[in-house]
């Protein structure tokens, strides 16, 4: 069975292992030196032996000197001394300790010795005296007092001495150590006569011989005699004596230094403990080969996250010396990333965003979910009462705050809240507080016209109609066919009637409609603010998701800029949201928009929310992007979120026809190269717009601008179209010009019905869309170029033709001839005067447009290497009208064929204008 | 959007009486605006005049719905009534049904309404008669065809149906797909 179990308590034997062990006591420095006290309570005697003791002590400090001084010789002499026993110095040495005592500081010189040695005989006269004299001598240079004392001391010393020797023998070092000063001062002063004896060796021999020869025997005896009683008693005491004071004097300087050396040490441990304690705080930065060995545990990771944000809270204090914050940083991005499972690209987006506090915040908070809440269908229902219709069905709900009187917080429901009978009678829908926001911004008025521009599913659309009280007209737009079901049923359901739902590319409703006095935009975005609901962007985000996302939405603001009346008498507001955090996706893109459109931005009436960016990292925006608002998970318990109001203060483009043209053939650039290297294009752009003098053209009022029509048609074919539309007079489609046909005979088939096409949609899309302002703009600019007309275009029909005809032939067609005659376009173009009228936009365009192509063609080759870097770089970009992506096929086959189909229409459209005006005027 | 045919039209007004009787005229004349029937990929539409203009500038194919949509045609010519025709039908219904509380997640289901179901009707209804389902709290789930008249629905069995399910909001949900 074995042993039974002792459950019974045990006492406890000794200290636990962990129980801390009690340090040495400290005691104070008084405790052991009680001597000033001491002092007080001595007697007479007992002073006067303190005072002797002292004597001494002086006396044998210096002897120690000598000692030190002499540390080598002293060794060889002692030997000596052993076999000289008899000799003289014996005789000295007896003697030497009084001399010594007299004089403290006795200089070892050489003629010392002879001194001593007629000193010495007078006091070895009597066996008594000889053995009292040194004594007395002694007590004669000592002051007279103390003669009596002295021997009362004596006695006293030697029992002390006695009880210091038993006190010695304990601490063996300290006798050693006494033991041999003892010797050595009975050695030393031996030594010094000796030493000084080697030293006159030669020279004094014969002294002794003289001097001492007389007294040698008497001496003999005598020091014999006497060193025997000395040894015996006397030299006894005094060593005694001299070893008190030695032993005392070393105890106490020992124990002095060896508190010294506790107080230095406890102080060092104390700093050390203190070193240590910081170092453990201090985080230590793993090498890279250690990393990648670990295994981390998530909890590790969080450690470490801690321990960097702490070291780079206070950088200067905490860091190792050897490391860049750089170093910090990038292992702080990997843990976050690891931690919170990101990608490192929206980390690194975030982490340029937030401070590194707020960064950890924000990152906390997109983990949890935002709270339901519901907004209050105003049409069928008041808040309160849907409260307490839902209050019944086991709702639990509040009031989602002051700003807004429709929204309603859920904490807990019993029921599905997606499937209550008031939810299918439309008393109620499912949104994001954040959703509210855009709406309230835009603040519509009944009886407005209003477009959303991406209304699925339909909730701020929704929102917008319950608010004009099915008054007016709400076109909700959404280019995505099955999310467009979602918007029909959300209206049905919430007893919207006033809306016109389409399913339309937002990028071209321009052409479809414009005049609206409110647009709200709220684009489509990467979704970075609603993390918390679609955690999947944390992986699957990518610059070139970002950059897909923000040219859009720079194409969809514009669009949306455009189909706004400014001229509205309630109206004329844009409101752009996106539930992105990126300032790509936000500023930047009202940056563009403020730059290419006649707007300026409002406040948008929420009084509450952070300020947009007004300048992100190398980012400089338009300073009043402060009026704009950003939402964050973290500090208002939304999705993250972006809200920005425009108002359009001008119908007019604020764009040369040159420019657009520049653009529309930058984008067919972009429709050719893939989804990647529009940066390079970007930047390709940037140039020729900064040289092309921007007002030179005259503003084209309300006409919406024709880039993406034009792009679109010619995909398609639109020979039809020539019939369809009604052409204005000066811009009439024109039948291909005779002339450059046999030149360019083999462009010439595939390019007559585009630039037909051009033509025509130049002339289609103001007829169906434009308002009727722009049309008589149209007419008025149509006036003036017919006046100036014949006099600018001869000269170019003279030089180009010719060159073409030169140049044509050998390249057969191929891209490069187009170079040379962008190059010597311009100077014959450029002259002529800063207001082009519109019929007279087409030859310029040409020109200007032209030598950007080969800017963009040259660019291609540098595309591959420098994709991130551009990226980096990314300029303002001009992207009004680079292609939205989808659904369009690139084909790199065709590449070729477009971009030769581009140059045929340069040339055809110059001169093919150029041959239509003529025929209008004709006409 | 176009105007619909004779044909269809006289089948829209037929369906539209059985539900809301003479209000029919209230659809047509009203005093804020012309409000007209469109037909657009043979679903009827119900809209103003003034939005129906500017739905014009769509295109057939962009264009997804103008107004409310009542209904449905066949392809062999029959006018099915949608849910969503419920905003209209329900203010001026002049035969109702209200189901009790503990039937109405029942009936948003798609199930017919039984006499334990039943909570009120409508006095001297016919057999057969348009009727909009409400609950007893006054908000209208559907509507569907009465199966017995008022008075035979006195004397009847609890578990006999009295109200065939046509429509309800549950087809929201439900149908949301074929709906549009």
């Amino acid at each position: 069975m074995g042993r039974k179990a002792e459950y019974s308590e045990k006492p406890k034997k000794g200290p636990g292992r962990k129980a801390r062990k009690q340090g040495p006591p400290v005691f104070r420095k008084q405790s052991f030196a009680p001597m000033e006290e001491e002092d007080k309570k001595l007697s007479h005697r007992q002073k006067q032996r303190f005072v002797k003791r002292e004597q001494k002590k002086v006396v044998q400090k210096a002897k120690l000197q000598e000692k030190r001084a002499k540390g080598k010789q002293t060794q060889q002499v002692r030997r000596k001394t052993a076999y000289n026993s008899d000799s003289e110095p014996e005789e000295e040495e007896a003697v030497q300790p009084q001399e010594a005592s007299s004089d403290e500081e006795v200089p070892q010189l050489v003629p010392a010795p002879k001194t001593k040695k007629s000193a010495a005989p007078k006091g070895f006269t009597d066996d008594n005296d000889a053995w009292l004299k040194p004594k007395k001598q002694k007590k004669e240079v000592e002051p007279e007092s103390e003669e009596d004392d002295e021997e009362e001391e004596e006695l006293e010393e030697e029992s002390d001495a006695e009880l210091e020797e038993g006190s010695e023998d304990e601490n063996g070092l300290e006798e050693e150590a006494s033991g041999e000063e003892d010797e050595e001062e009975v050695s030393g002063e031996e030594d010094e006569e000796e030493e000084s004896d080697d030293d006159t060796a030669q020279v004094g021999k014969l002294d002794d011989l003289s001097d001492g020869e007389a007294n040698s025997d008497d001496d003999f005896d005598i020091s014999g005699d006497e060193d025997a009683a000395e040894a015996s008693s006397d030299d006894e005491d005094e060593d005694d004596d001299d070893d008190d004071d030695d032993d005392k004097l070393p105890i106490e300087r020992a124990n002095k230094k060896l508190k010294k050396r506790e107080a230095k040490e406890a102080q060092l441990a104390d700093e050390e403990m203190q070193m240590t304690v910081d170092r453990q705080d201090v985080f230590q930065l793993p090498n890279e080969e250690e990393e990648a060995e670990k295994d981390l545990t998530l909890q590790e990771v969080q450690q470490r996250i801690k321990d960097v944000t702490l070291v780079l809270s206070d950088f200067k204090k905490y860091r190792q010396a050897d490391r860049s914050r750089g170093e910090y940083i990038d292992l702080l991005r990997r843990d976050l990333c690891l931690y919170y499972s990101y990608n490192e690209f929206l980390m690194e987006k975030l982490m340029d965003m937030f401070p590194l506090t707020e960064l950890m915040e924000y990152l906390e908070a997109s983990e949890v979910a935002r709270p339901l809440t519901i907004r209050t269908n105003t049409l069928k229902t008041r808040r309160r009462d849907l409260a307490g219709a839902l209050i019944n069905r086991g709702v639990n709900l509040d009031p989602l705050g002051k700003w807004t009187k429709v929204g309603l917080v859920v904490f807990n429901s019993q029921v599905p809240l997606g499937a209550t009978p008031e939810y299918l009678a439309g008393h109620y829908m499912i949104q994001g507080a954040s959703s509210l926001l855009p709406v309230m911004a835009l603040a519509p008025q009944e009886n407005e016209r209003i477009l959303d521009m991406c209304s699925a599913p339909g909730g701020k659309g929704s929102h917008i109609a319950s608010i004009m009280k099915n008054t007016g007209v709400l076109f909700a737009n959404d280019s995505n066919r099955d999310r467009i079901k979602a918007i029909v049923a959300n209206f049905h359901r919430l007893g919207i009637v006033n809306a016109v739902v389409s399913c339309e590319d937002g990028t071209k409703f321009r052409n479809i409609m414009t005049g609206f006095d409110r647009v709200l935009l709220d684009a489509p975005c990467t979704g970075t603010g609603v993390v918390s609901k679609d955690p999947s962007v944390k992986t699957t985000k990518s610059d070139v998701d970002v950059q897909r996302c923000y040219n859009l939405q720079r194409k969809l603001l514009l669009t949306a800029i455009d189909c706004v009346d400014a001229k509205s008498s309630s109206g004329g507001y844009i409101v752009y949201s996106t539930c992105s955090v990126l300032p790509e996706e936000n500023e930047w893109v009202i940056d563009y928009a403020l730059k290419k459109r006649n707007v300026k931005l409002v406040p948008t009436g929420l009084d509450f929310g952070v300020e947009g960016f007004t300048k992100f990292r190398q980012h400089r925006f338009h300073p009043s992007l402060n009026l704009t608002k950003r939402y964050y998970p973290h500090t208002h318990n939304m999705d993250g979120f972006y809200v920005a109001k425009l108002k359009k203060f001008s119908n007019t483009i604020p764009i040369t026809k040159e420019q657009q043209e520049e653009d529309e053939k930058q984008l067919d650039e972009a429709i050719e190269a893939e989804a990647d290297p529009k940066e390079a294009e970007e930047e390709t752009e940037e140039s020729p717009e900064e040289k092309a003098p921007r007002k030179v053209l005259g503003k084209r009022a309300g006409k919406p601008s024709l880039t993406d029509v034009e792009q679109d048609l010619k995909k398609k074919k639109l020979e039809e179209s020539k019939t369809k539309y009604v052409a204005k007079v000066f811009e009439k489609p024109v039948k291909v010009p005779k002339k450059p046909k046999p030149e360019q005979p083999q462009e010439k088939k595939g390019k007559k019905p585009q630039e037909n096409d051009e033509k025509t949609n130049g002339n289609a899309t103001p007829s169906k869309a434009a308002t009727k302002k722009s049309q008589q703009n149209g007419n008025v600019e149509a006036s003036q170029p017919e006046n100036k007309f014949p006099k600018k275009k001869t000269p170019i029909k003279v030089h180009v033709p010719n060159k073409l005809a030169g140049k044509k032939h050998p390249a057969n067609g191929t891209p490069s001839p187009a170079k040379p005659d962008a190059k010597k376009k311009p100077p014959a173009n450029a002259s002529p005067s800063p207001a082009k009228p519109d019929a007279r936009k087409k030859p310029p365009t040409n020109a200007s447009s032209s030598p950007a192509k080969p800017d963009a063609k040259k660019k291609p080759p540098t595309q591959p290497k420098g994709k991130s870097s551009a990226l980096a770089k990314a300029p303002r970009v001009d992207l009004d009208n680079v292609p939205v992506l989808e659904g369009k096929p690139i084909k790199k086959q065709n590449k070729l064929k477009q971009k030769s189909k581009q140059i045929g229409q340069l040339k055809k459209s110059k001169t093919g204008a150029n041959a239509g005006k003529k025929q209008k005027f004709k006409k | 959007m176009k105007r619909l045919t004779d044909e269809r039209a006289k089948i829209l007004f037929e369906k539209l009486s059985k539900y809301i009787g003479t209000n029919v005229k209230q659809l047509i004349d009203r005093p804020d605006g012309t409000y007209c029937f469109r037909e657009h990929k043979d679903r009827v539409y119900y809209v103003s005049e003034r939005i129906l203009k500017l739905s014009e500038c769509f295109g057939y194919k962009q264009l997804v719905c103008v107004g409310t949509c009542f209904g449905k045609f066949s392809k062999t010519n029959k006018l099915k009534f949608h849910i969503t025709a419920l905003y209209y039908l329900a203010p001026y219904a002049q035969y109702k049904v209200w189901v009790k509380p503990s039937f109405e997640q029942q009936f948003l289901y798609g199930n017919h309404i039984p006499k334990s179901g039943l909570g009120r009707i409508t006095e001297n209804a016919g057999q057969y008669q348009g009727v909009v389902v409400y609950s007893m709290n006054d908000l209208p789930l559907g509507f569907g065809v009465l199966a017995r008249s008022t008075t035979d629905c006195k004397t009847a069995d609890p578990l006999t149906t009295v109200c065939f399910h046509q429509s309800d909001i549950g087809e929201y949900i439900r149908a949301e797909d074929t709906l549009f």
